[in-house]
């Protein structure tokens, strides 16, 4: 409280030179136009887009609900069509930001799976029965102790097609979270979260962004290799720049924990002794509550006490929490909102969910389209028009600024 | 502001002190200059300030330092959070969120300021920065330059009293480093802010300074006192000190405008000379021919992606670009660039951060391919040829030059860059014992100090006798006795027949070095001439002593004493 009260008054005082310091600021801004790139968005577009940006909270439910919608049904027409509305919307509304690349990456996971699955498939067969033999791969005789493992052998049109289905659902699961990746920026996700675990979320987000980093060493040390006339390509390569990569690694960790604790990173304002005591209690109280509860719900004749206890855990955990956050003095800049729009775009995801699990009980045959005997898939009507209602945030939401087009970048 | 009683600071495992009776105080709204040769402790004062020394890196502090009246020995550097603004020697290292706006707001929000003051404070510092077209720009995507500037600005919002920064201009281009400084000026001017600054570049920095502290060697007390009678007996000095002590002036001029109207005799005395060329023309001395291209090894599995070697037609450069394009991200690195470097040559190539002159080296050592155009270095394509036959025809030394040493010791390393090379065992040992005595086999490259590593990453690449030399910003971080051995260095190998490129932002390197100066803007080449003409007919990259004696080209000091004697 204090430490707001001061700033204020500091605040009022630097008020007077604001004019000399604007006009100041109208010359170097003239200088740093030079830096800037030539089609850099105008300074009104830039702003309205941070003021107008989506809660990343509704990308994540919307692409989660998309998500779970997959995993209704193995109809490979509905999951392509599914797939396709998050591809939409990922093209449309992405953000030209480095976490936005992270899309392709999932892609190309789920492409990965598609793939692994039906070579297991061909591999080691499928117990699907089927009668169009593709072909025969010879069979490895196994000893008997791995008995009910199959190498090689015959490979079926039907077990080929159950396989791809299947995969076909996880790859467009795996889609959905890319586009939640790519749509909404992780770290300001984070900003969403109660203050008591505000500080734990910079730790994670910090670590995340460990990879990448990681990864920049990596190619800069392999290109260092191939200046010293070592070959660049290859495992060895990768191993020999692995210790010096760590070491860089380490270092600017160090060195990022030093401007963290410089900035003020953990700084704690003085909780009177009952109030943290109390928080440490409601917490770990809280915490045992929730495992008793779910003990109670699981075991046979735990049926009567499990529910309460369970709530009355996760209660006192959230009070603990809430508690715990008086003990953090930080505060937050520009959270975002959850407005109308945000709404609407959980509304469309959670929309495509419900109305296929409706339409997986109410025509199961039509979403799970049969391998055995083996038919052609077709698109069944209302469950196609349901997943179109995905498109909505394409719509809603707001467009993403334009790409820097000269923003050459010098590592120096 | 700041206060310094006797502070000496010892290492965990060090046997004497690094920095010791250091004793002087900062008063409010002044900008005081730490100034040393490399190695001094300078950093270790600056850190002493936030208290990350000793909070942080350990080791023992004696003495007391006190800001805006807290101890450091009873406040943690986020105690400190408030009164004290640091910015470290890379800023990439320093940024914890991912976008400019955010990292803006980062300090204020751990302080716990209001909303309303957090979003204020982050629109006057995008103005004050100019930085309001990048409000919304991933940090990642900025140049050095805006980088530095971000940096800068996270540690502005929280109105901190104290501002501690370490080489804020070094890795800069000369406008942007005029950018930076014109910002710290006006915050000691108009906010009172204390700016205690450690850099290498006093030609830079020393005219905005009030207050100067030397640190002549490691583990002497500081020289305390007003800048000029601070560098009449300093070690380190910029051009315009050691020309205005060549000619005797005092007080010593600290700005080309001061040293201007004192100049009036020197150079009426100077006006007859001849000015000496420093730079000798190319010399023909011819170096070995580099053995030939080895076919590249059949590979079993799958088909060579690189087209097979084949030497390209004799070229009498030692490196010819010819209407070169390199793309990187979707974005134009470089366009139309024509560039030819004759044996014996050396090159300075200059430009903003972020104007592609580190693209230009790259595509030369071949870690770039080309997008358009060509590139050949003597009778080699660099992207289609083997890193073994390169590393004969073109040598970089990278911005990091710990990024090509890999051993733990010096003798491992000079061994390993033998064999890599080819050559007679001991070949890299000799050149770095030529280059810079008094390194012993069992020192680990990383207990080197910058410009000891520097050589060493030289002899590294120098043991494969490469025609082609390139050198990617030599010297960040060297002080003045560091990068006039360099120098040597460089013109000795030029004389030898080393074509070499040098990559850099320090114009009095360029001055003293360069036969020809090759300017990049937004990935072209704007001007390509001898050196005396491109560097003179721009103000911001003219050399100091070519301001003080305009309109008569004189480059550097080195000539005028030449002249004169």
């Amino acid at each position: 409280m204090q430490a707001v009260n001061a700033a204020g008054s500091r605040a009022a005082e630097t008020a007077p030179p604001a004019g000399s310091r604007a006009a100041g600021a109208a010359r170097v801004g003239a200088g740093g136009t030079l830096h800037a790139p030539a089609s850099a968005p105008t300074p009104a577009a830039t702003h309205r887009h941070r003021a107008t940006a989506l809660h990343p909270g509704a990308w994540w439910l919307w692409a989660l609900a998309l998500g779970t919608a997959a995993t209704r049904t193995t109809n490979p027409l509905l999951l392509a069509l599914l797939v396709t509305v998050s591809a939409y919307v990922v093209i449309t509304r992405r953000p030209h930001a480095p976490w936005s690349l992270s899309y392709g990456a999932f892609v190309k996971l789920a492409l990965a799976v598609l793939l692994i699955r039906l070579l297991f498939t061909t591999l080691l067969g499928s117990p699907i029965p089927g009668t169009h033999t593709l072909v025969t791969l010879p069979e490895v005789p196994l000893p008997d102790w791995a008995q009910g493992v199959r190498l090689g052998g015959r490979v079926t049109a039907e077990g080929l097609t159950f396989a791809l289905y299947d995969a076909m659902k996880l790859a467009t699961l795996l889609v959905c979270v890319g586009a939640a990746n790519a749509l909404a920026n992780p770290s300001r996700l984070l900003k969403s979260l109660p203050g008591a675990l505000y500080e734990m979320g910079v730790a994670v987000v910090v670590a995340l962004t460990f990879a990448p980093n990681l990864i920049a060493d990596v190619q800069r040390l392999r290109a260092a290799r191939r200046l010293r006339g070592r070959h660049d390509k290859g495992v060895r390569g990768l191993l020999q720049v692995g210790l010096p990569v760590l070491e860089g690694a380490l270092e600017r960790s160090v060195a990022l924990a030093a401007a963290m604790d410089a900035r003020g990173y953990g700084r704690t304002a003085r909780v009177p002794a009952p109030v943290r005591r109390t928080t440490a209690a409601l917490t770990l109280g809280g915490l045992l509550g929730v495992c008793a509860g779910t003990y109670g719900l699981l075991t046979a004749a735990g049926g009567t006490y499990g529910v309460p206890v369970l709530l009355a855990g996760v209660a006192a955990a959230f009070a603990g929490l809430w508690l715990g956050g008086r003990r953090t003095v930080r505060t937050r800049y520009r959270p975002d909102r959850w407005d109308a729009r945000a709404w609407l775009v959980t509304a469309s995801g959670v929309a495509v969910a419900a109305l296929l699990f409706l339409a997986a009980t109410r025509d199961p045959a039509a979403l799970h389209p049969g391998v055995v005997p083996l038919t052609a898939p077709t698109l069944p009507l209302w469950p196609a028009a349901a997943v179109l209602l995905g498109l909505l945030p394409a719509f809603v939401a707001p467009s993403p600024d334009p790409a820097p087009k000269t923003a050459v970048k010098e590592p120096s | 502001m700041i206060r310094f009683e006797d502070v000496s600071v010892t290492y965990d495992g060090a046997s004497e002190p690094t920095v010791r009776g250091v004793d002087f105080e900062a008063p409010e709204g002044e900008l005081v200059l730490l100034a040393g040769p490399s190695g001094v402790g300078k950093s270790t004062v600056l850190g002493a300030v936030g208290g990350l020394v000793p909070h942080f890196t350990g080791g023992t502090l004696r003495g007391r330092v006190t800001v805006a009246g807290r101890d450091t020995r009873t406040h943690k550097p986020r105690e400190l959070a408030d009164v004290v603004g640091t910015v470290g020697q890379d800023p990439l290292s320093h940024f914890v969120t991912d976008t400019v706006e955010d990292e803006l707001a980062y300090g204020m929000e751990s302080l716990g300021l209001a909303p309303d003051v957090m979003r204020r404070r982050v629109e006057e510092t995008l103005d004050l920065l100019g930085l309001s077209d990048l409000r919304s720009r991933p940090i990642a995507t900025l140049s050095g330059g805006q980088q530095q500037r971000v940096a800068i600005g996270s540690v502005l919002t929280p109105h901190p009293d104290v501002l501690v920064l370490d080489e804020p201009t070094s890795a800069l281009d000369p406008a942007a480093a005029e950018e930076v400084l014109a910002v710290l000026q006006r915050l000691v001017h108009d906010l009172g802010t204390t700016v205690l600054m450690a850099e290498h570049r006093l030609e830079r920095v020393i005219q905005y300074a009030d207050q100067v502290v030397l640190l002549p060697a490691p583990g002497e007390a500081p020289i305390v006192g007003a800048p000029a009678d601070v560098m009449a007996l300093s070690p380190v000095y910029p051009p315009v000190v050691d020309l205005g002590r060549l000619a005797g002036w005092s007080p010593l001029p600290l700005t080309i405008r001061d040293a201007r109207r004192r100049a009036a005799p020197l150079r009426e005395r100077l006006a007859d000379r001849e000015i000496p060329d420093r730079t000798p023309p190319p010399t023909t001395a011819a170096l070995p021919e580099p053995p030939a291209l080895r076919p590249a090894p059949a590979r079993r599995w799958r088909r060579s992606r690189t087209t097979p070697q084949v030497p390209a037609a004799p070229t009498p450069y030692a490196a010819e670009v010819r209407s070169l394009a390199v793309r990187r991200d979707r974005v134009e690195a470089l366009r139309h660039v024509d560039l030819t470097v004759s044996p014996g040559e050396t090159v300075a190539l200059m430009g903003r951060n972020g104007a592609g002159k580190s693209t230009l080296l790259s595509a030369l050592v071949g870690l770039v391919a080309p997008s358009a155009g060509s590139v050949r270095t003597g009778d080699a394509v660099p992207h289609r040829t083997a890193p073994r036959d390169l590393v004969r025809r073109v040598g970089l030394v990278p911005q990091e030059p710990r990024d090509l040493l890999y051993a733990d010791t010096v003798a491992a390393e000079c061994a390993a860059a033998d064999r890599d090379a080819d050559a007679a065992p001991g070949t890299c040992r000799a050149l770095l014992t030529e280059l810079l005595p008094g390194v012993t086999d069992d020192t680990h490259p990383r207990d080197l100090s910058e410009g000891q590593r520097l050589t060493l990453a030289l002899s590294v690449v120098l043991t494969a006798r490469p025609p082609l030399l390139l050198l990617d910003e030599p010297t960040r971080g060297l002080d003045y006795a560091a990068k006039a051995r360099l120098a040597g260095i460089l013109r000795d190998l030029a004389a030898e027949g080393h074509a070499i490129v040098l990559a850099t932002h320090d114009v009095e390197l360029a001055a003293e070095l360069a036969h020809r100066v090759v300017l990049l803007a937004e990935g072209e080449v704007i001007a390509d001439g001898p050196a005396a003409d491109v560097v003179v007919a721009s103000p911001s990259y003219a050399p100091q002593v070519a301001k003080v004696l305009a309109p008569r080209q004189w480059l550097t000091v080195a000539q005028v004493r030449e002249a004169l004697s």
